[in-house]
C-alpha cells in the first residue's frame, strides 16, 4: 500500500494501481471520456488530468496513466487542472455540437460552449477517444477499424470507408463508444454496421435473432466450439 | 523489357525483401510508393496479407505519413518548401503562382496527369530559399518568373514527345 | 585507395599518414545539397576532366559535404594553399587548373571580397563568416569525401573508438561524457550521460542506441549536413555510446526528405563493416554492434521519442503517454538511448580531446559548440559553429554580415515550431540552452531564421500554428483541437477578422494546451504565439483594432499601389499579372484594380523600377 494526500485527505491505495482509481476510491469524482474499463488506456481525452507535487516540483499528469506513488500530493481541482478540463470540454463541444452526452457533462462541470470557436459539422459525435479501435483489436481481436490520417483530419473507420472483410459485426465498438457516434441498425434478421450488412443467426431453440453469423463463425474458429452449439442463444443455453 | 509484373506479385516481392517482418511496414510502404508512384489498394491488401498485419494498421500508416499517396501522382511532382526560411522569403507567393497556373491545390494532380502539387515542411536547403523541388531536382531562389519558366519548360518537353 | 578492406585499420592509418601529408594537392568541392542545386557536381566533373586533360590526374578531388557558407556556392578550397573560391562556374575550371592548381596562383575574381573593406581574402579562415567560428565538429567536412572512409581515418577517425575499446571501461566512457557536460543538441538539452547511465543500469535486453536524424525543425539543416558530409563521425559516436550502455543494435532514423544523407550513411556503414568497425567483434574485441537505417515518411512528430519508436516499429507515429522513460522502456519497450545526430558527432571529439577541453568551451550550463543554421533575411546564409554563449549579435552581424538589402532587423526565430521569436532588444543575449529558454524560446536543433521589417510577426505565429496543425498526430484533444482553433483565430486576425479579446483568449488557450497536451509537440505548440505576443503585442493590436498589417504582409489588410513618379509604363507588370488587375497604356502610368488584385506579388517581383508599393 502507498500513502498519498489527495485534495488534502490522507489516502492509501494499492500498489500498482493508477491515480484515477485511487482518487475515485477516495470518493472524489474525476471526469473521463476515453478510459473505458474493457480496453487499455491511451490518455487521449485529457479530462482526467490532476496536479501532482513531488518535492518542490508540481506538474500536470493524466491520472488514468500515472501510477500511485508513496508521498505524492495530488490536487484534483487546482486552477491549472480546471483550465485544462475547461479547454478540453470547450474544444469537444465545438467539434461535436450534437452530442447530448458532452452537453450534459459540460453542464455538470459548469462549462459553456466557447462562442469564439467555429463549430464543426462533419465530425458527428466522434471525439476520437479510440475505445472502439482498441476494443476491436484487444478484445475482439479482428482490428477491423482503425484511426486514419492525422491531426484534425483524423477519423475512425474501416480502410477506404469500405465494408470490411475483417469485421464480424459484433457491435463491441458500439458498446464502448461514450457518445453514441457509431451507427448500428437492425431489422431482426440483419444488422448493419460500418456500411456492411450482416446476416443474423436465429437461435435454434427459441428462434430469436441474437448474433451475426460471422461472429459465431469467428468464435467457433477461435475456440473450437462447433457452430451448432453456438447457434443457441445465451438464454436458451 | 520483360513482361510487366502484376501489382500483387511486385508487392509480394517487396514484402519478401524485407523478410516479411511486421516491423517493416513503413519500409515496405516506401518501396511500394517508389515502385508504383503511389500506394494502390491492391498493393496494400496484398501487403497486409503477406505480412500478416491487419489492413487497418497498414491503412493507418499509409494515411498518417505525408510521403505516401493513395492516389496516382502526376509525372512531375512539384514540392514547394514551406520551411520558415522559405516562408519569410516568399514561399506563399510561389505557391499562389503554381496554384493559379496549374489550376490545382496542394495534394492535387492536373487533369493531363503531368503535374502534382505538394507542399513540404522544409527540405533542409534553407540557404537557397525559397526552394522548389521538382521530382528530385532542387531549384533555389525561385521567383515568379522562374515558376513560369519551369512550367513552360516541362509543358514544352512533354508536348514535344 | 580501395582494396584494403581486409587489412587492419591501424595498418591503413600508417599508410594514410604518408598519403595525406601536409603538402598534398587536393581540391575540396562542396557537394552538399545546397551547392548541388547551384551545380557543383557539374563543376566537379569538369574539374576532373580538365585535370586529366592538363596531365594532373594525380590531384585528388573531394566531393565533400556542406562547407557551411551556402550563400556563395558552389565553392571549392584548393589545397595545399587553401585558396577559397566561391560561386565557381564550369567555365572557370580550365583557368583554375592551369593557374591555381598548376602554378599556385590565385584567381582574384573567384576570391571573396570583404563587403566593407573591399579587401580580397584568400583563405577560408580570413573570411568574416568563418573567422569567429569554432568548427570543432563541422569543420572536418572540408577534409572528407564522405564516400571514402580513408579520408575519415586520415583525420584521426575511429581513433576515439580504438581508445575506448583498448583503454576505457563503459563506466569510464560515461563518466568522461558526464564530465564534459554534453547536452542533447536536438531539443530540450538533456544531459547525454544521464541517459546513457540510465540505460546502462536499466534492466531488460536487448538495449538500443538510436541517432535521431529526423531533423524536422523548419529552417534547420545542420544534422542533414553532418549525415551527408561526415557520416562516420555520427557512426563512431554511436558505437562508443553503444559500448558505454551495453547495446549491440543501433538505428539511425533519417528524414524522408534527406535522400543524400541516407545514401552517404549507407555507404559509410558498409565501409565501417568492411573495416571491422561495425559488426561482430569490433576491432578484435568481444564487443559487437551494428547499425540499421530507418527512413522517416514525412511526419514532424516523429522527432518526438515515443513517436519515433512507433515509426521504427512500423506504426503510425503517435506518441505514447509515458510516465516511464525511454531509458527504461523505449524502442520495443526496451531500454533505449536516443540522441540526435549532432550530439553523437560530438562524442568522438570528447574522447579524443578530453572532457576538460570540451568543458572549457561554452557557458556554465552549456558546454562545447553548437551548429546553427543562419537563414532568412541575412546576407551570409549558411551553417555556423560557435562556442555556446556566443551572442546573437555576433552570429547575425559578425558572421552573418547583417540583414539583406540593409534593412532593419526585427526578430530572430530559434527552436523551430517549439521555439519563439527574439526581438532586437535581446541581440546581446549569449546563446545557450538556458538563456534561450528564459526569453521564451529554445535551442531546438539550432535553426536561426532572421526576419526584417518586412516580416509580420502575427503572420509568423500563424505560419507556425498552421504547421503544427498539419503535423499534430491527432491523438490528444488539446493539441488536435486546440492548435486548430488557435490557428483559426490567427487566420482570422491576419484576415482582418480579429476580435477584441482574441489576444487574451490565445493566451488562456496557450496555458491550457501547454499543460494538457500529451507530448512535447502540443506542449510547446503555443510558444510561437506566446513569444510573439510577448515581444510584439502592438503588431497584434494593429491587426485587430486598426485592421492594419504594419509589415505589409497580410493580404487582406494591404493594397498594392503604383508610384506615378517611378512607373515608366513599360507593361511588364501587366503581362505577369494572373488576374488582369493591372491596366494602362504603354509608356503611361499604370493602375491596379485592388478588387481584382490578389496581392500575389508577381508585379512587385517583376517591376524593374520599384514602382509598386504596398500600403
Amino acid at each position: 500500500m502507498v500513502n498519498m494526500i489527495i485534495d488534502g485527505k490522507n489516502v492509501t491505495a494499492r500498489k500498482d494501481t493508477m491515480l484515477l482509481e485511487a482518487i475515485r476510491g477516495a470518493g472524489i469524482s474525476v471526469p473521463t471520456l476515453c478510459a473505458h474499463e474493457s480496453v487499455s488506456r491511451s490518455g487521449a481525452c485529457r479530462l482526467c488530468v490532476v496536479e501532482i507535487k513531488k518535492g518542490n516540483r508540481t506538474r500536470i499528469v493524466t491520472s488514468c496513466l500515472y501510477g500511485v506513488e508513496e508521498g505524492l500530493i495530488v490536487n484534483t481541482k487546482s486552477e491549472r487542472v480546471l483550465n485544462v478540463r475547461r479547454l478540453v470540454m470547450e474544444l469537444l463541444l465545438a467539434r461535436c455540437p450534437e452530442s447530448d452526452v458532452l452537453q450534459k457533462m459540460a453542464e455538470d462541470m459548469g462549462i459553456e460552449a466557447q462562442t469564439r470557436y467555429a463549430v464543426d459539422t462533419d465530425k458527428g459525435k466522434c471525439i476520437l477517444c479510440r475505445s472502439c479501435v482498441r476494443v476491436c483489436e484487444e478484445v475482439v481481436g479482428v482490428s477491423a477499424i482503425g484511426l486514419f490520417s492525422r491531426g484534425s483530419y483524423k477519423e475512425v473507420g474501416t480502410p477506404y470507408h469500405e465494408p470490411s472483410d475483417a469485421c464480424i459485426g459484433c457491435g463491441a465498438c458500439v458498446y464502448v463508444c461514450p457518445t453514441g457516434h457509431i451507427e448500428m441498425t437492425s431489422t431482426g434478421e440483419t444488422r448493419k454496421i460500418w456500411g456492411r450488412t450482416f446476416k443474423m443467426q436465429a437461435c435454434t431453440k427459441c428462434g430469436k435473432y441474437f448474433a451475426p453469423v460471422d461472429q459465431l463463425k469467428f468464435i467457433s474458429k477461435k475456440t473450437g466450439t462447433s457452430i451448432d452449439e453456438l447457434a443457441v442463444c445465451t438464454e436458451c443455453r | 523489357m520483360t513482361k510487366p509484373i502484376s501489382i500483387a506479385a511486385k508487392t509480394r516481392q517487396i514484402v519478401k525483401k524485407h523478410g516479411n517482418a511486421k516491423g517493416a511496414v513503413i519500409a515496405v510502404l516506401q518501396d511500394l510508393q517508389e515502385a508504383f508512384n503511389y500506394l494502390p489498394k491492391e498493393a496494400l491488401k496484398t501487403a497486409a496479407k503477406a505480412m500478416d498485419v491487419p489492413m487497418s494498421r497498414i491503412y493507418e500508416a499509409a494515411t498518417f505519413y505525408t510521403a505516401f499517396s493513395l492516389e496516382p501522382r502526376g509525372k512531375h511532382v512539384v514540392k514547394i518548401c514551406k520551411g520558415t526560411a522559405c516562408h519569410v522569403r516568399g514561399a506563399a507567393i510561389l505557391q499562389d503562382r503554381f496554384e493559379t497556373t496549374l489550376g490545382i491545390k496542394p495534394g492535387g494532380t492536373t487533369k493531363d496527369g503531368l503535374f502534382s502539387l505538394e507542399t513540404v515542411n522544409c527540405v533542409g536547403a534553407c540557404a537557397l530559399g525559397p526552394v522548389v523541388v521538382i521530382n528530385t531536382e532542387y531549384h533555389g531562389q525561385v521567383t515568379i518568373s522562374k515558376v513560369d519558366k519551369i512550367i513552360k519548360k516541362i509543358n514544352k518537353e512533354e508536348g514535344a514527345q | 585507395m580501395s582494396g584494403n578492406t581486409d587489412k587492419q585499420s591501424h595498418a591503413i592509418l600508417d599508410n594514410l599518414t604518408l598519403y595525406y601529408g601536409p603538402k598534398r594537392k587536393f581540391v575540396a568541392i562542396c557537394a552538399g545539397t545546397g551547392c548541388r542545386a547551384y551545380g557543383s557536381l557539374k563543376v566537379k566533373d569538369a574539374l576532373e576532366a580538365e585535370l586529366k586533360k592538363q596531365n594532373m590526374a594525380d590531384v585528388d578531388v573531394l566531393a565533400t559535404g556542406c562547407l557551411g557558407f551556402c550563400e556563395k556556392g558552389p565553392m571549392m578550397i584548393i589545397h595545399p594553399d587553401k585558396y577559397f573560391y566561391q560561386s565557381v562556374k564550369e567555365s572557370d575550371i580550365p583557368e583554375i587548373v592551369e593557374k591555381t592548381i598548376g602554378r599556385g596562383e590565385a584567381i582574384s575574381r573567384l576570391l571573396y571580397r570583404h563587403p566593407e573593406t573591399k579587401k580580397t581574402l584568400f583563405r577560408e579562415e580570413d573570411l568574416p563568416f568563418y573567422k569567429k567560428q569554432l568548427r570543432a565538429v563541422f569543420g572536418k567536412n572540408g577534409m572528407i569525401d564522405p564516400s571514402r572512409i580513408e579520408d575519415y581515418f586520415a583525420i584521426d577517425g575511429y581513433q576515439a573508438l580504438a581508445k575506448v575499446l583498448a583503454e576505457m571501461t563503459p563506466e569510464q566512457v560515461i563518466s568522461e561524457v558526464k564530465k564534459a557536460g554534453l547536452r542533447g543538441r536536438g531539443g530540450g538539452g538533456f544531459p547525454a550521460a544521464v541517459k546513457w547511465e540510465g540505460v546502462r543500469k536499466a534492466a531488460g535486453e536487448p538495449k538500443y542506441v538510436i541517432a535521431n536524424g529526423d531533423e524536422g525543425d523548419p529552417g534547420a539543416y545542420m544534422d542533414r549536413s553532418l549525415m551527408e558530409g561526415n557520416p562516420h563521425s555520427v557512426i563512431e559516436g554511436m558505437i562508443i555510446g553503444a559500448y558505454a550502455v551495453g547495446s549491440n543494435h543501433g538505428y539511425i532514423y533519417v528524414r524522408n526528405e534527406y535522400p543524400l544523407a541516407v545514401e552517404n550513411l549507407s555507404k559509410a556503414i558498409e565501409a565501417a563493416r568492411a573495416n571491422g568497425l561495425l559488426g561482430k567483434n569490433i576491432l578484435g574485441t568481444d564487443f559487437s554492434f551494428d547499425i540499421q537505417i530507418n527512413k522517416g515518411a514525412g511526419a514532424f512528430v516523429c522527432g518526438e521519442s515515443s513517436a519515433l519508436f512507433a515509426s521504427i516499429e512500423g506504426r503510425a507515429g503517435e506518441p505514447r503517454a509515458k510516465y516511464v522513460h525511454a531509458v527504461d522502456k523505449g524502442l520495443y519497450d526496451k531500454p533505449t538511448v536516443l540522441n540526435n545526430v549532432e550530439t553523437w558527432a560530438n562524442v568522438p571529439l570528447i574522447i579524443n580531446k578530453g572532457a576538460d577541453w570540451f568543458a572549457s568551451i561554452g557557458t556554465e550550463g552549456s558546454k562545447g559548440t553548437k551548429i546553427f543554421s543562419l537563414v532568412g533575411k541575412i546576407n551570409n546564409t549558411g551553417l555556423v559553429e560557435v562556442p555556446m554563449g556566443t551572442t546573437l549579435y555576433e552570429i547575425i552581424y559578425d558572421m552573418g554580415g547583417g540583414i539583406t538589402g540593409g534593412r532593419k532587423f526585427k526578430a530572430v526565430q530559434t527552436g523551430g515550431p517549439s521555439g519563439g521569436c527574439i526581438p532586437e532588444s535581446l541581440l546581446d543575449l549569449p546563446v545557450d540552452f538556458d538563456r534561450l529558454y528564459e526569453v521564451g524560446s529554445m535551442m531546438g536543433s539550432g535553426g536561426m531564421i532572421v526576419m526584417d521589417d518586412t516580416s509580420c510577426m502575427v503572420d509568423v505565429a500563424r505560419y507556425f500554428l498552421e504547421f503544427l496543425k498539419e503535423e499534430s498526430c491527432g491523438k490528444c484533444v488539446p493539441c488536435r483541437e486546440g492548435v486548430r482553433r488557435m490557428s483559426e483565430i490567427l487566420e482570422d486576425i491576419c484576415a482582418g477578422r480579429g476580435r477584441e479579446g482574441d489576444i487574451e483568449l490565445l493566451e488562456t488557450m496557450s496555458a491550457a494546451i501547454a499543460d494538457g497536451s500529451l507530448c512535447a509537440l502540443g506542449g510547446s505548440a503555443p510558444n510561437p504565439v506566446l513569444s510573439t505576443i510577448r515581444h510584439f503585442r502592438e503588431e497584434y493590436e494593429a491587426h485587430i483594432r486598426d485592421h492594419r498589417c504594419p509589415a505589409g504582409v497580410c493580404k487582406a489588410l494591404i493594397s498594392y499601389n503604383i508610384d506615378a513618379e517611378k512607373c515608366t509604363g513599360c507593361g511588364v507588370c501587366v503581362k505577369v499579372c494572373a488576374t488582369k488587375a493591372i491596366t494602362g497604356e504603354l509608356k503611361k502610368v499604370h493602375t491596379i484594380d485592388n478588387e481584382k488584385c490578389t496581392r500575389c506579388g508577381a508585379c512587385i517581383q517583376s517591376c524593374k523600377f520599384d514602382a509598386i508599393y504596398v500600403k
